[in-house]
């Protein structure tokens, strides 16, 4: 078993207490997604909590301009995981939010402290593997081409760089193809996706042109809410290409099909 | 408070009362545009990256860019009061303006004082924010603009759609209909065989412009940089028209925004390494005209405007925005931009630097006002790009916490914030819609179905995160 790295200390299993913020969308929608995430990271020796006090980021409320009600959401999250040696979050635009967004939020007396205290250990699942444990081959089997679209948090908020990729590459049987101009955002963005309905769907045609360029048959990101985004515009056009978020394919083992991850991308697409 | 004119647009090509979302909904669907904006902000940016990525230290210069800005905003007071000293003592005169009105009426006096009637004008965002052409032609005066493409804008009867390239909507079929059709009725007239082919097409207009310089006695500008320390005034261009206007006439205007200072000549040196990269992606910019006072027999004036600029220097976040030099490499990457082009905003600073400008130096009162700062994914490239990193998706959202929200979305924020803050009430929600997970529409009510008509909707699981964790102790049962 692994012995975890955190802050330069190796400290050996179960001496480190490592949560899981599975966020609102996982949480609600995408509960496969946090299902990965657990098996991924028992068969790395590192068994998560899960915080039951925990609901939602704030970013919704935040960026859509209700700025108390998000700093609320904030000051519960994070009361939520105080005490914990490493926070893992499957979503790049959650975890930018914490990182970016809550030294900006106004709070109670010690909020600020508890958050400068707090955001180092908050890690981006890619984030958490390579950086804190150290590993890219996560021992996972899924024979498919795959394509991976870095979502904007990701790639410009958290800067994950390659850390997706390297993953991705120590697939075994994946076949990794590059999407064309995959910098560019694919129109979700929150709320934007409702306000703005027309300039979004018009983002979202050229990234799912983009993708289907490619020829794969999954497309792959770190954040389900991207990819509900681009999934819909994909399962609507009956497409046939399928979304799974890259922890589903990292905890992918059996050569059969669909075996870890949930096939979406359409109202009656779910295996 | 007044309300600062900004040159938003009457009724063409929509109200101020049309919100952003409907005014890009009806460019979007212009697939002419579309076409024309993705080629041509594609190009642009293509070469601003390369450009950039060859310097080993854009991200000091940036750093420095911004450092400079930052200092001189903090000491704008001190600074004006260097400048207007210098200008004074190379000859020049001052003046005042606290908003787009005064410096309209400061302009018009100082032209209609030289009897003439006629002016040329070099490329400015700052007279366009005033409405100067507009208020100048009520005085009985002509403004004729010089610069390529504001001279297609304007003989179109058009507005400009970007920063630095006013006609970027336009591709070149079109600029030659409009050269045929309307060159004549403003001076000499387009070639009767002219092409749609770029040289003749410049041709055409040197020709054209050739004439005016010549004959035109009053000149007005903008500058995109004044120096403190000497009074020196900065234009950047590509054309050389611009310097036609800055040395041919005997009587020069320049209008500058009270931001656009920077202290020392060595300031100046960061900003023209970044903002020929970052605009039009060039090295190094073709024509760098630079004053200082007037000549013998010349007469030059400035005229410092505010406009609402103080007022956003009061705003902590928002200030940055200050910082801006106009280079337009926001638009250029901006993925909403790219396909609604510059109209869609409203006002003579469209794309991502619009969106936090046009807001806080005019208020948030209409529903255009109200809408631009939505008008963004956040997808952050803006700020990534941006020489003097103004962080624009942070004053976006800073400034929707601002705005009045509808009443609809307020009572649905407000439900899910109620729900959100407690982990049993979320939990209570998701059994809830497990259970009624079949009842769900295909198209989502209200506001909502804006997502549904283009997208499947995400089906409901049966079982959320939190209850299978409960249920099986994390999977370990
Ligand atoms: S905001 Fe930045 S990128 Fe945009 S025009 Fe101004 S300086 Fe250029």
């Amino acid at each position: 078993m692994y012995g975890l790295t955190i802050f330069g200390l190796t400290i050996q299993e179960g001496s480190v207490r490592v949560a899981l913020f599975i966020t609102c969308v996982n949480d609600t929608l995408f509960p496969g997604t946090g299902r990965a995430v657990v098996t991924l990271l028992r068969r790395l020796g590192v068994d998560v909590d899960f915080p039951a006090a925990q609901t939602c980021c704030g970013q919704m409320h935040v960026n859509t301009g209700y700025r108390d009600e998000g700093a609320r959401l904030a000051h519960h999250t994070i009361a939520a995981f105080s005490g914990y040696d490493a926070v893992v979050v499957p979503s790049g635009s959650c975890a930018a939010m914490v990182r970016e967004q809550y030294p900006r939020l106004p709070g109670p007396p010690g909020f600020a402290a508890a958050v400068a205290e707090t955001t180092p250990r908050v890690h981006e699942l890619t984030e958490f593997l390579v950086d804190v444990l150290g590993v890219t081959d996560v021992g996972a089997y899924f024979p498919h081409r795959v394509t991976y679209h870095p979502t904007c948090h990701s790639l410009r908020g958290l800067h994950l760089g390659d850390r997706p990729l390297r993953l991705l590459r120590k697939v075994r049987g994946l076949e990794l193809v590059p999407l064309p101009n995959e910098e560019e955002c694919c129109g979700f963005g929150g709320t934007f996706a409702v306000k703005n309905a027309d300039v979004s769907a018009a983002m979202c045609a050229d990234k799912v042109r983009a993708v289907l360029d490619t020829g794969a048959e999954v497309l792959c990101a770190a954040d389900n809410s991207c990819l509900t985004h681009i999934g819909g515009t994909l399962g609507r056009q009956k497409t046939g290409v399928r979304v799974m978020h890259l922890a589903e394919i990292l905890a992918a083992t059996e050569p059969v099909t669909g075996a870890a991850g949930v096939a979406r991308g359409g109202r009656g697409g779910a295996a | 408070m007044t309300r600062t004119f900004l040159g938003l647009p009457g009724p063409r090509p929509g109200a101020a009362g049309e919100g952003f979302p409907a005014r890009a909904a009806r460019a979007v669907r212009d697939s002419q545009l579309r076409f024309n904006l993705r080629k041509a902000t594609r190009t642009i940016r293509a070469r601003r990256a390369g450009v950039v990525s060859e310097l080993p230290d854009w991200a000091e210069l940036r750093r420095a860019g911004k450092a400079i800005k930052d200092h001189t905003l903090r000491n704008l007071d001190a600074y004006l009061l260097q400048l207007e000293e210098a200008v004074t003592r190379a000859g020049g005169h001052v003046h005042w303006a606290a908003d787009a009105a005064e410096a309209n009426r400061i302009v018009a006096g100082l032209v209609r004082a030289t009897g003439e009637t006629e002016v040329v004008k070099v490329k400015s965002m700052v007279t366009q924010e005033t409405g100067l052409n507009e208020a100048l032609l009520a005085e009985g005066i002509t403004a004729y603009e010089t610069d390529l493409a504001e001279l297609i804008v304007q003989l179109g009867d058009d507005r400009p759609s970007h920063i630095l390239v006013p006609a970027i909507h336009r591709n070149r079929a079109e600029i030659r209909e409009v050269f045929a059709g309307r060159m004549a009725g403003w001076g000499r007239p387009a070639p009767e065989d002219l092409t749609d082919d770029p040289p003749a097409l410049a041709e055409a207009a040197r020709v054209h412009l050739r004439e005016r310089f010549l004959a035109t006695k009053v000149a007005i500008s903008g500058a995109n940089f004044a120096v403190a320390e000497t009074g020196t005034m900065v234009v950047l261009e590509s054309e050389g028209n611009g310097r036609m206007c800055l040395t041919l006439p005997e009587t020069l205007i320049t209008v500058v925004g009270i931001e656009k200072l920077v202290p020392t000549w060595r300031d100046l040196e960061v900003f023209l390494q970044l903002l020929p990269r970052s605009s039009t992606g060039e090295r190094m910019n073709p024509y760098t005209s630079m004053w200082t006072g007037a000549t013998e027999g010349q007469e030059f004036h400035l005229v410092l405007l505010d406009n609402g600029r103080t007022g956003v220097l009061a705003d902590e976040t928002g200030r940055q925005a200050l910082r801006c030099i106009r280079c337009s490499a926001c638009l250029n990457v901006c993925p909403v931009y790219e396909r609604v082009g510059g109209h869609a905003y409203g006002s003579v600073y469209p794309g991502p630097i619009g969106a936090i400008l046009t807001p806080q130096l005019h208020g948030m009162e209409s529903e255009l006002e109200r809408s631009l700062p939505y008008a963004s994914s956040l997808c952050g490239a803006c700020y990534e790009v941006c020489p003097v990193a103004i962080d624009i998706p942070a004053v976006l959202v800073h400034l929707r916490a601002k705005t009045r929200h509808p009443v609809a979305e307020r009572a649905g924020m407000a439900a899910a914030g109620w729900v959100l803050e407690r982990s049993g009430r979320l939990a209570r929600m998701q059994r809830l819609g497990g259970r009624l997970r079949r009842l769900a529409p295909e198209r989502l009510p209200g506001p909502m179905g804006g997502w549904s008509d283009t997208r499947d909707v995400p089906e409901l699981p049966a079982e959320s995160f939190r209850a299978w964790w409960e249920r099986t102790d994390g999977g370990r049962r």
